[in-house]
């Protein structure tokens, strides 16, 4: 069944800072950047950063994982008279295209008419996202994770892998791949972090931090900050740009999947899996489409093997499928057609997390901004939808398609 | 495709640097470990495993808990090896594995393995529970290569 809010809003207005390496904002603070990104979204959407009347974050309105988002402080600092919606997913990234969804859910219930969603993310010494886990006192629950030294993302997104591995014959050339196919769509972007292309035989020569993944497996560690505005398909007509178009949109997940890598208990086949199956199921209802109806994937990648599984979650590929489909270029983007290669959807045009930028998932809602509107560097040709997924990860995560105008 | 890197002994992390903490729903699991008993939390009303213990059955609701002596052993069911110690970020060469527990259907502990090389760990390998003394007078249990 078609989903009640289809079509009903659209983001208008996406604004960003530069793209610092980890640590290298310094002097600037997480509002200042936060505020340079929120005042362009206004003004690529035309609208004055007054207007602004809606707050609809993720990760549990967190900036970066120990900064926190304040929405009266957001106020103080910015003007916004009066804001009428305030409001945020839970847990961390994965819930990040799902804020879409959640500011729908305040602009359809006229609560507010324009809601802004803003990640911004700065890693003083102090503030090093990949030792949360270890770094984080022991409680009651990590009490039963943590001693195993299973400290960082990277170490428990590699226990997934290595059972999808060990599953399906899955191979790190897959993991390579997607690391490859994903730099070659940096190489014209001004702002990206990680620019040369990459061989095989660098790809093999990268550190193993966490066997089976390199260095080059983990995606990299920025400081920014992105937003983006999201209002009435009314208004939306007398914005600057052409809108895009919100088409369908969910969060949450099963409790198979549940606190995920920070639990391990979740049964065969969920745990070789991105969790996104059940989000993926929802917004192909939602919609009536499916994985080949996609123009374009912009598919959170904080982790190469996770992309993997997601393609197999949302189907691009059967379950088990995923090291070969990568392994026949179908992620690959071909700039000469723009188009995808070998009958695929191009995954990550901008480069992702792993290549471009890591301000937790809020680059993808802006390349598939900027593919549905026809303004992206690396263009898919006549792009009318666009899949925005967000990071595998304890539930909610999150699913997002965006459609041409 | 590289070759497989060859690790040498999977090394357990020393349980001076190891810490945990409890609550009423945790602590009989971590009350056995010190009398080098494993358990699991097990519904007295279902028999449904859970882990971590929690305070509810997730299956039926009840609170009632069983907590069965269990065997002992188990089998990898994933791992990683690490090369880093966490606590100072030196080389040291460990396996976290993801285990199933035997006589404990759907409970898994996440642990340290050793016994043997890091590249010799797989999915499938039995292991049995071995006993770590953490800080505070607590007792972890690690598993060694059956």
């Amino acid at each position: 069944m078609a989903w009640a809010n289809q079509d009903k809003t659209a983001i208008v207005g996406i604004g960003a800072t530069d793209y610092y390496v980890r640590g290298k904002s310094w002097p600037r603070t997480i509002n200042d950047m936060a505020g340079e990104a929120i005042l362009k979204a206004c003004a690529d959407a035309g609208i004055s950063v007054k207007d602004i009347d809606g707050f609809s974050y993720y990760s549990t309105a967190g900036a970066g994982y120990l900064d926190k988002f304040d929405t009266a402080s957001l106020m103080e600092t910015l003007g916004m008279p009066n804001v009428s919606f305030s409001a945020t997913l839970t847990s961390g990234g994965g819930g990040c295209p799902g804020a879409i969804g959640l500011a729908t859910a305040g602009l359809v219930n006229e609560d507010c008419k324009y809601a802004v969603t803003v990640m911004a993310l700065q890693q003083l010494p102090q503030h090093r996202l990949g030792v949360v886990f270890g770094a984080s006192a022991p409680n009651p629950e990590n009490s039963f994770l943590q001693p195993s030294g299973l400290v960082g993302p990277g170490h428990l997104m590699s226990v997934l892998a290595r059972r999808h591995m060990h599953l399906y014959g899955t191979t790190q050339d897959a993991f390579g791949e997607i690391v490859m196919a994903t730099r070659a769509n940096t190489h014209n972007r001004p702002k990206a972090v990680r620019k040369a292309p990459l061989t095989k035989e660098e790809y093999d020569a990268s550190v193993m931090l966490a066997d089976p993944l390199r260095r080059l497996d983990f995606c990299l560690e920025t400081d920014g900050a992105v937003a983006v505005i999201t209002t009435t398909m009314d208004r939306a007509k007398d914005c600057r740009h052409k809108p895009a178009v919100v088409h369908a949109c969910a969060h949450g997940g099963q409790r198979e999947w549940g606190r995920a890598f920070a639990w391990m208990g979740m049964p065969d086949p969920h745990f070789a899996s991105s969790g996104h199956k059940f989000t993926a199921d929802r917004v192909w209802a939602q919609s009536g489409l499916s994985a080949k109806d996609m123009d374009v994937a912009l598919i959170y990648d904080h982790f190469s093997p996770m992309v993997l599984m997601q393609l197999e979650d949302y189907g691009f590929c059967e379950k088990g499928e995923g090291n070969d489909y990568v392994l026949s270029g179908k992620i690959r983007y071909d700039a000469a057609t723009g188009k995808g290669v070998n009958g695929g959807v191009p995954v990550n045009t901008h480069g992702g997390n792993l290549n471009e930028a890591y301000i937790i998932g809020m680059t993808h809602i802006v390349e598939g901004v900027e593919q549905v509107r026809g303004t992206a560097i690396n263009q898919v040709k006549d792009a009318e939808f666009a899949l925005v997924s967000g990071g595998p990860a304890s539930l909610p995560v999150s699913s997002l398609i965006l459609r041409s105008a | 495709m590289s070759e497989p890197i060859q690790y040498g002994p999977a090394l357990l992390l020393p349980g001076q640097q190891i810490r945990i903490t409890t609550n009423p729903n945790t602590e009989p699991f971590w009350e056995a470990a010190k009398e080098h008993k494993l358990t699991a939390c097990q519904c007295a009303a279902c028999g449904h495993f859970r882990m971590p213990p929690s305070a509810y059955c997730p299956e039926c609701s009840s609170q009632e808990v069983n907590w069965p002596t269990l065997p002992g052993t188990a089998t990898v069911f994933s791992y990683v090896v690490c090369n880093k110690n966490p606590a100072n970020g030196e080389d040291y060469i460990y396996v976290p594995v993801v285990v199933d527990l035997d006589g404990a259907p759907g409970a898994r502990l996440n642990a340290n393995v050793t016994g043997c090389n890091a590249e010799d760990v797989h999915i499938g390998m039995k292991v049995v529970v071995e006993w770590t003394e953490i800080q505070d007078g607590w007792v972890l249990p690690n598993f060694r290569k059956a």
